[in-house]
């Protein structure tokens, strides 16, 4: 698991780090001395909140994933009861987690390429970049509020108004949210709809990316997309990356949308994880349940990045190599 | 003689180039255009359903622009339900975001400066687990703390929403710790040989050049805390505490025979906080997002 801390801050290093480290080390020892009491109240108010919010939480987390306990009755110590429901008794379980990687594995790569294709269209000089930047950046900003989701609701709604194109079309209405195989997209399409802030970033990547290195390509007669597969992808590779992890896990957190839009129907094709999570836990008030499908996720959740992180030696290219 | 000949021919050429630069340009921005009027296009039809009176909004559902604009819409949903209008949604809102935001920025900023300037034993390791933390899904949390706030009494308070953000954010830490690195620690050391505590360098020297890295984690600290539905469903159950997005949500709900038009208003006039940041700040925005890469 330091791993994936340790790799963090790569795409920040893109920007600004090869200068400081140096500067640093430098001037490090001379002046400033240790200063174990100043550092440690410093940085006191995050060290506080995690031990009681963070460390204290997922230890009691921990135990209760081992309880049958729900707040009005207290619980019992059941052993592996929970997990062993989860994975061998509830259906629901089961077609929520199938819901929750359809929806990451369809939304996320959809969601990136988009937000490569768009920046790449606006990485240009022409008059008007700042309002399209504007106009595409827009749904990110509101995207993950309850008052988009209530609209999207009504968008693909019987009466809605893709369903009054569709028509106006010559085509027929889609019952979008009653049908298993449609109701999902919505939601889906409604994620890749906010591309906005993978393209900002891939944005600031495509600026790095020195120009003389298209116009030597040029001279050797490469065409655009020799120049997009040789040049700009090998060099976003580490955004790409940065990218693609950080959109995973907030896509396994996905709860505002489903809750909203679909409340997990039908036939629980958009049960997302935290949306069935909290049925169980709030709703239901199964708490030690809901617990134990926590730790499975966080579980998934880190197996997913380990293999992400040893996958990408293979695809992920960090321009230090070649220095 | 040479130069005769060529020149009309190269004339030509450059006429041809610009004709082809022209329609280029022209064909960029059709297909920017167009496409960037479809990302906004579902915002604009809100906006539009908004001001339609309510019997024309699902029969003209394609028109954009609404034959009359009447503005009854907003006035009836702001009446909000149960006897609570939605100025009591706004005020608690406000109350929740504001405070939120001042709490996680300040901590950030201050714990960022431990991180960045200060050498402690530990710092390595304490540093690591925080970056960990970034990687720990809310929901393995969320249970146990629900627990302990619900025996402390701090459900239908504001206290479990407001009280962890003292604590800073990790995406702040960092982003300022970014930040603050990219300052020269000339002054830091100058004022320190001229006697400075920490505590003075950070309020004297780093503080007032954190301004533009504080700007931007306030504007997603406004963000992330204005659009907050998860937090506020599970701590506010009295429907007087409600903030907008809950109230937004029951009022979507629970209205059997739904005055689509009041809804729509409603759901407009919660956008336009976020969207009337969205204008004044977009730079610091999109700085923030660009050099740091932070938010997925």
């Amino acid at each position: 698991m330091s791993k994936p801390a340790a790799a963090i801050p790569a795409p920040g290093s893109v920007t600004q780090e090869p200068v400081q480290p140096r500067a640093r080390q430098k001037t490090k020892n001379k002046n400033f001395k240790q200063n174990n009491l100043a550092g440690y109240l410093f940085i006191s108010p995050w060290l506080i909140g995690f031990l009681l919010f963070g460390l204290i939480p997922l230890i009691m987390s921990f135990a209760l994933a081992f309880t049958d306990y729900d707040i009005l009755s207290g619980g019992d110590f059941i052993g592996l009861d929970n997990f062993h429901r989860m994975f061998f008794e509830d259906a629901r379980y089961g077609r929520s987690v199938l819901a929750t990687f359809r929806y990451v594995f369809a939304s996320v790569p959809l969601r990136l390429i988009f937000a490569l294709a768009i920046a790449m269209l606006l990485n240009t000089k022409r008059r008007g970049i700042y309002w399209y930047r504007a106009a595409y950046y827009v749904p990110s900003v509101i995207g993950g509020s309850v008052a988009v989701a209530v609209m999207w609701r009504q968008i693909f709604g019987r009466d809605g108004v893709v369903n009054a194109v569709a028509n106006l079309l010559g085509l027929e209405s889609v019952n979008w949210f009653g049908n298993p195989d449609t109701a999902i997209w919505t939601l889906i399409l409604l994620a890749v709809w906010q591309f906005g802030s993978p393209m900002l970033i891939f944005l600031a990547g495509l600026r790095q990316i020195p120009q003389e290195m298209y116009e030597s390509a040029s001279i050797d007669g490469a065409n655009g997309w020799e120049k997009f597969m040789r040049i700009t992808l090998p060099l976003l590779t580490p955004i790409i990356f940065f990218n693609l992890i950080l959109q995973t896990i907030s896509g396994f957190k996905v709860f505002t949308s489903a809750f909203i839009v679909t409340g997990g129907a039908p036939l629980d094709t958009t049960l997302f994880y935290s949306l069935y999570l909290y049925n169980r836990g709030f709703a239901n008030f199964q708490m030690g349940y809901a617990a134990a499908m926590a730790w499975v996720m966080l579980v998934i959740i880190a197996i997913l990045t380990a293999i992400s992180f040893k996958l990408s030696s293979y695809w992920v290219f960090y321009e230090t190599e070649v220095k | 003689m040479e130069n005769v000949q060529v020149l009309p021919q190269s004339k030509n050429l450059r006429r041809q180039k610009r004709t082809k630069e022209l329609r280029n340009s022209l064909l960029y921005h059709l297909g920017v255009g167009l496409l960037g009027l479809l990302m906004l296009y579902p915002i604009l039809w809100l906006i539009s359903s908004s001001l339609k009176p309510a019997d024309l909004i699902w029969t003209t559902v394609y028109d954009l622009v609404p034959a009359e604009i009447k503005l009854e819409n907003y006035i009836n949903g702001w009446q909000g339900f149960g006897g609570i209008t939605f100025a009591t949604f706004y005020k608690n809102s406000f109350i929740y975001t504001i405070l939120s935001t001042v709490f996680t920025v300040v901590s950030s900023a201050v714990v960022a400066f431990g991180f960045a300037r200060i050498q402690f034993r530990g710092k390595r390791i304490w540093f690591g687990i925080m970056l960990l933390t970034l990687m720990l899904p809310d929901q393995v949390l969320i249970i146990p703390q629900y627990i302990v706030f619900s025996q402390l009494n701090w459900i239908n308070t504001f206290l479990p929403l407001l009280i962890p953000k003292l604590g800073g954010s990790v995406f702040f830490i960092f982003m300022i710790i970014q930040f603050i690195r990219g300052i020269p620690i000339d002054l830091d050391e100058a004022a320190m040989i001229d006697g400075a505590s920490q505590f003075g360098v950070f309020y004297h020297i780093i503080l007032p050049q954190l301004k533009p890295a504080v700007i931007t984690a306030a504007i997603f600290s406004f963000y992330w805390t204005w659009d907050d539905f998860f937090g506020p469903l599970i701590y506010l159950t009295n429907p007087n505490l409600y903030t907008v997005s809950v109230a937004l949500r029951n009022f979507s709900d629970t209205t059997s025979l739904t005055d689509w038009g009041a809804v729509f208003a409603m759901l407009t006039l919660s956008l336009v906080p976020v969207f009337a940041i969205f204008v004044f700040f977009q730079r610091y925005l999109v700085e923030g997002i660009a050099t740091t890469g932070l938010k997925g």
